[in-house]
């Protein structure tokens, strides 16, 4: 097999490597918040509501994490991904 | 309905957690890819700038002493200068790279700041100690954004930037009202909450 081939389909394999990492950097964002949730689940006042003020319920550190994941992979990452494989493809 | 520091600390931190995403996103597939989309470019530095802006009623209503003031408006005007200036290299009204200067700067002047205006020693309670690691991490930290401007293609540089505004995301989401940090919670804390 050519250098040049060799050369070629580590680039495509590095590319798809970069492809992965964005892909994963949303969910493993979300799932550091659900690992956190059950390691805390006292952090989650929605589970226990009675008597907390509105600070408490409206913000939960894990529930923001997940947020933070869910709001780079679903209006982020897609774009990110679709222009990364058009440049690939050029 | 002024909520309670601990949660702005928490507001914060998401703001970070997604700055850092941005960040790690851009130096895995590079500026050419993730500016193919013109807003794309905006939202970090957009969001930087916009927390800046928001450090202000922080400032404002959450200090309590001259020192917690001056603190949190240098954070405010750092933030906005780094934010304002990687806006302006964005949109073209700036072309000079070191510009980006500004976000090292940014980094120092906060970490100093924050170690500055700590007041207690490390194991005092948890919210000492992450001062102490929050400002030593951000003047530590400042390499990265300053070698990426000297190397800007060097994806090493670029994704420790990212790291450490994921890392200081994770920190303030660790901060607490008054807490034990390792075990010890100094008398002087008052009575732990949560």
């Amino acid at each position: 097999m050519s250098t040049q081939l060799l050369s070629e389909r580590a680039a495509v394999q590095r590319r798809s490597a970069r492809t992965r990492v964005v892909s994963a950097l949303g969910p493993a964002t979300m799932l550091g918040g659900v690992v956190w949730a059950f390691l805390q689940p006292y952090r989650i006042t929605l589970l226990h509501p009675h008597g907390q003020g509105f600070w408490w319920l409206a913000i939960e550190p894990p529930l923001l994490v997940i947020l933070a994941g869910v709001v780079f992979a679903v209006l982020v990452a897609p774009g990110v991904i679709e222009d990364l494989e058009t440049a690939e493809d050029e | 309905m002024q909520p309670p520091a601990e949660f702005v600390h928490w507001m914060f931190a998401t703001g970070f957690l997604l700055i850092g995403l941005c960040l790690l996103a851009q130096a895995v597939v590079g500026d050419d890819v993730w500016r193919r989309r013109p807003w794309r470019a905006y939202i970090w530095p957009s969001l930087t700038f916009t927390m800046g802006l928001l450090m202000w009623p922080v400032m404002v209503f959450f200090t309590n002493s001259t020192i917690h003031m001056v603190a949190h408006g240098s954070w405010a005007q750092s933030m906005m200068l780094a934010g304002a200036a990687e806006l302006g290299l964005v949109r073209g009204k700036l072309h000079n790279r070191y510009w980006r200067l500004t976000m090292p700067l940014a980094f120092l002047v906060s970490g100093a700041a924050i170690l500055i205006h700590e007041q207690n020693s490390w194991f005092f309670e948890r919210s000492a100690f992450l001062h102490h690691v929050i400002g030593w991490t951000m003047i530590a930290g400042a390499v990265f954004p300053l070698v990426a401007v000297l190397r800007p293609r060097a994806a090493l540089w670029r994704t420790g930037f990212a790291l450490t505004f994921v890392v200081l995301g994770v920190m303030l989401y660790s901060d607490r009202d008054t807490a034990p940090v390792f075990g010890h919670l100094s008398p002087q804390a008052g009575a732990q909450h949560r």
